[in-house]
């Protein structure tokens, strides 16, 4: 068959294309100004594919960011601090993250105070970690920084929590005291409602 | 170019075979062409056609019909409070919105003690439903359900039949509002008698649009039911009439039923004009490639239009 | 992949390195840039390039829907009207996806008319246009599966009227429909497979997708005069030449398929698919999606189900024999003045199947649907065998350069490169 041997010019045309850039390229030099011309065509045209092809990738990308409801379920939520009794700890989520609320004893309250921060892997005094005229109640993020495992609390008399993973170390506020968690738990945005409620989330931007 | 002889009888053989085929088409289906019922009138809608938007105070007013009448039935299953506060929708104010939503009570929990228990809404609440589920709604209204109406007024969408599917997705003169218009014709369809001779069974209600004119709902709307904002001078802006109920109400459940139309619409414009104009320079840089060889050839079958 | 070796030169020593141990480019280089096409193609030959975009956006955007879509009963709807508000430009994936399906089947119907008006099924491009067949089998099954995952009311009804098809099937019919099924009707167990097989179908598209280019790289592409490439001059490299003009043409698909879903996206659907699939409630008219009217027409044209099973079947793959019921010397229908005629009416057959596949199956549209399912056949069946035999085609031109340039006119014109005049004339 003759159609058959269609795949055979291959070779015949890419020669000729060959040729053909060195065949066109003389009567381009001949006309500067036409070749300005389609050279800004070239450009115009590239860069304005350039540019859809970019809004066309925007939307799926963000559409992989949190959705309208991820983030509207994100509100504030209220924890009843009544039923918590000293030294217990209560785990809560919000945004879908462990949250701490520890409810600190007067002695623990005491040996915080008087730890000397400077010292610490990620210095913060006392008052960094609760709030003041709240000394009792630590609010922090439940998860390592390390790389996120839940730390356990009290475990074999430390006083604070030791991560399970690596073996960090926190103490009663959540200060890292060994490594390798190279900061301390971090605190949520959190507001007191008197001294009985607190509203975790309170003031976070979405 | 020259149609030899043998493709003129070829042609009227063909054409002859083609009238015969769509005549005995077309008599054959004159007597379907009315499929029951009377066609929905067709309406005016702000949001209709490529420059249609919302009109934000209806969206407010329809929503306030639908608040004040519709939701002690009908559900709004995926509308969320905060939906109301959103651009391009009602737009009410954030506070509006939360001030809103705890006005109503919100199942939640279980808590600590295993409990449900009610809280106020959140902007991120459900709009309730008027009912727990399905079953207690079709108990409490004569054994049919009220239907969810996030989705009316594009699940009642229908096509006019007939050919007009080949015009209707057109822009300017297309048509494909027959969802709003079967929602506001279906609320003024009511007619207090029946035409002579039709029987309404006990719980139904004679209504002019509805397939088999018998609704379970009863007439949801009347004139002055609703008080609707004034105007500076004191008086409403808009009659409060059952027409103008419907339309607001219409509107709005169109909002529901597609809350981003005018972000959709608004991109769109802009991606057809990009791609409009990069097809234009593509097409200038097409033929500028192709003038190397002497140029493209055009039309379907060149070789007819070359030789001769 | 093709036998022929390829022009493709490395230039530096990294490219010459890989060359010697992975030839892709040289393979890319010889199929995409060198490739010879008959310099007389036009736009219909575009509409390859157009189907193949369609195929990676669908792939793309069901990609992403999948982050967001949940193939359950119960929260299949739930997760689509999710999607439609709260996902960040989730609609627009959705409207894309959605429209999509049906720009798809729009370039796929070009492409198949184009095919069987110039005759590109005939030898020797009979393997490249059976592969085709194949895949718009699958496209059909994909769309079909597809259709049923938002789980509307259309969705749900579609899925089981097309799995009671299935249950016609003699002996093992019942099997098919329970195992399709996963329960006793169709349900949850139902849409998580269907879900799954929609996910896979695509792929599978793709790798025919391979097969079809490279058995159209093997025998080269038809072109409207149908006479074969003979020599050099009869052509053009596909780069820059078919590049270019596939890329304007995919652009102003765009425009169109832009139009579709951001000005009439729900056009193509059915309103009833915005109501949740309910098992104790059928829709007045149960209709599938447009690309699919013109088979289920022929469907119910037939009294008895298995008959019509069997034509709705047999209808897509009579496709594949037309190589060889069509008994034509020439390829193209430019030549062929009689045969020309009867395509249009079988163009005119299939769009009328399709008005019909939407109307209620009553009276005067069963007989219409009856007469024109009868001429489909007929068209493969009769047309196809006895126009070939009777007919006297029109001269054919001598060769694609001369039906471009006609007959009497000299190459000079064409503008064609220097090195073409110098070009070897082959076999032809």
């Amino acid at each position: 068959m003759a159609e058959g041997s269609a795949a055979g010019f291959a070779f015949v045309v890419s020669r000729e294309s060959r040729n053909l850039a060195t065949t066109v390229a003389p009567s381009d030099a001949a006309h500067p100004h036409g070749t300005t011309r389609r050279d800004f065509l070239y450009l115009a045209t590239g860069a304005g594919a350039a540019v859809g092809a970019a809004a066309l990738a925007w939307p799926f990308v963000a559409s992989m960011a949190p959705d309208a409801e991820t983030v509207a379920a994100g509100a504030p939520i209220e924890v009843d601090l009544t039923p918590i009794t000293e030294g217990q700890i209560i785990n809560v989520f919000w945004r879908g993250k462990l949250i701490f609320v520890r409810r600190l004893t007067q002695k623990e309250i005491g040996e915080m105070k008087a730890v000397q921060a400077a010292q610490m892997i990620d210095p913060a005094p006392f008052y960094a970690r609760v709030k003041e005229g709240h000394d009792q109640w630590l609010v922090a993020y439940g998860n390592c920084t390390h790389l996120g495992c839940v730390p356990i609390a009290n475990q074999g008399g430390h006083p604070g929590w030791g991560c399970p993973c690596h073996g960090s170390l926190f103490d009663a506020v959540g200060r890292v005291t060994r490594g390798p968690a190279p900061i301390n738990l971090p605190i949520p945005p959190y507001a007191f409602q008197g001294d009985a409620k607190v509203r975790i989330g309170e003031g976070a931007t979405a | 170019m020259t149609t030899p002889k043998r493709g003129i009888e070829g042609m009227m053989r063909t054409r002859a075979l083609v009238a015969g085929l769509a005549a005995a088409i077309l008599a054959a289906t004159a007597a379907y062409a009315d499929e029951g019922g009377p066609t929905p009138p067709r309406e005016k809608w702000t949001f209709s056609g490529v420059f249609g938007t919302f009109d934000q105070a209806q969206l407010q007013r329809g929503f306030q019909v639908y608040r004040e009448v519709c939701s002690s039935c009908h559900s709004l299953h995926y509308v969320r409070f905060r939906n109301l506060a959103e651009e391009g929708g009602p737009h009410f104010s954030a506070s509006q919105v939360k001030a809103l939503a705890a006005e109503y009570k919100v199942k939640d929990g279980p808590n600590d003690q295993g409990e449900m228990f009610e809280r106020p809404g959140r902007p991120a609440d459900k709009w309730p439903s008027p009912f727990p589920n399905d079953q207690a709604a079709a108990a409490a209204n004569g054994g049919k359900a009220p239907p969810d109406l996030s989705l009316m007024a594009k699940a009642r969408t229908f096509s006019r039949g007939g050919l007009w599917f080949v015009i209707d997705w057109l822009p300017f003169v297309g048509y494909t509002e027959q969802g709003p218009d079967y929602l506001h014709a279906l609320l003024n369809g009511y007619k207090d008698s029946p035409p002579e001779g039709f029987q309404v069974p006990e719980g139904g209600h004679y209504n002019e649009y509805y397939p088999g004119h018998i609704i379970a709902m009863p007439k949801p709307l009347s004139d002055g039911q609703v008080t609707y904002p004034k105007g500076a001078n004191g008086q409403p802006v808009v009659p409060e009439t059952v027409d103008q109920y419907s339309r607001d109400v219409t509107a709005f459940l169109m909002w529901t039923a597609e809350p981003h139309l005018l972000a959709r619409k608004e991109l769109g414009l802009r991606a057809i004009i990009f791609l409009l104009v990069l097809a234009g320079l593509l097409y200038y840089v097409k033929k500028k490639i192709w003038s190397d060889v002497g140029g493209e050839t055009h039309g379907l079958q060149p070789e007819l239009h070359k030789t001769g | 992949m093709s036998a022929h070796a390829t022009t493709y030169v490395p230039k530096s020593g990294i490219a010459k390195w890989f060359e010697a141990r992975l030839p892709i480019i040289g393979l890319v280089h010889s199929s995409f840039i060198a490739f010879p096409i008959p310099r007389n193609l036009n736009y219909f030959w575009t509409f390859g390039a157009i189907l193949i975009v369609m195929l990676a956006s669908q792939i793309v955007t069901g990609v992403w829907l999948a982050m967001h879509y949940q193939p359950s009963a119960s929260e299949a709807f739930n997760s689509v009207e999710h999607i439609m508000r709260d996902v960040n430009y989730g609609w627009l994936l959705r409207y894309m996806h959605a429209n999509g399906a049906s720009m798809f089947f729009i370039a796929v119907y070009v492409h198949m008319f184009r095919n069987l008006y110039y005759g590109s099924y005939k030898a020797p491009r009979e393997v490249l246009y059976i592969l085709g067949v194949i895949i718009y089998l699958l496209m059909m099954a994909t769309a079909f599966l597809g259709y049923t995952l938002p789980w509307g009311q259309m969705s749900f009804w579609g899925a089981t009227v097309i799995t009671n098809i299935l249950a016609a099937i003699p002996i093992v019919g019942d099997t098919i429909q329970s195992l399709l099924w996963g329960g006793y009707s169709v349900g949850n167990p139902t849409i998580n497979r269907f879900f799954s097989l929609h996910y896979l179908l695509p792929f599978m598209i793709a790798g025919v997708v391979v097969l079809h280019v490279w058995a159209l790289h093997v025998t080269g592409q038809n072109n409207p005069t149908g006479i074969p490439i003979k020599t050099g001059k009869d052509a053009v490299p596909f780069t820059p030449y078919a590049t270019i003009k596939d890329v304007f043409a995919v652009v102003v698909f765009f425009v169109f398929f832009a139009y579709w879903i951001f000005l009439q996206p729900n056009y193509l659907g059915h309103a009833d698919n915005y109501i949740p699939a309910n098992p104790g409630v059928t829709p007045a008219h149960i209709v599938p999606e447009w690309y699919f009217l013109p088979f289920y027409a022929i469907l119910r044209a037939v009294p008895d189900k298995l008959g019509g099973v069997i034509l709705m079947f047999g209808a897509v793959i009579i496709l594949a024999f037309a190589p060889w019921l069509d008994t034509s010397r020439v390829r193209s229908a430019n030549y062929r003045p009689i045969y020309r005629q009867f395509f249009w009416v079988f163009i005119a057959c299939c769009f009328l199947l399709g008005w019909l596949g939407a109307k209620p199956p009553e009276g005067g549209y069963v007989l219409a649907a009856r007469v024109a399912t009868f001429y489909y056949f007929a068209h493969f069946l009769l047309v196809m065998p006895l126009v070939g035999l009777f007919e006297t085609p029109k001269p054919l031109p001598g060769s694609i350069l001369e039906s471009v340039t006609g007959p009497g006119k000299q190459v000079g014109a064409s503008g064609m490169p220097a090195g073409a005049a110098a070009a070897p004339p082959t076999k032809g």
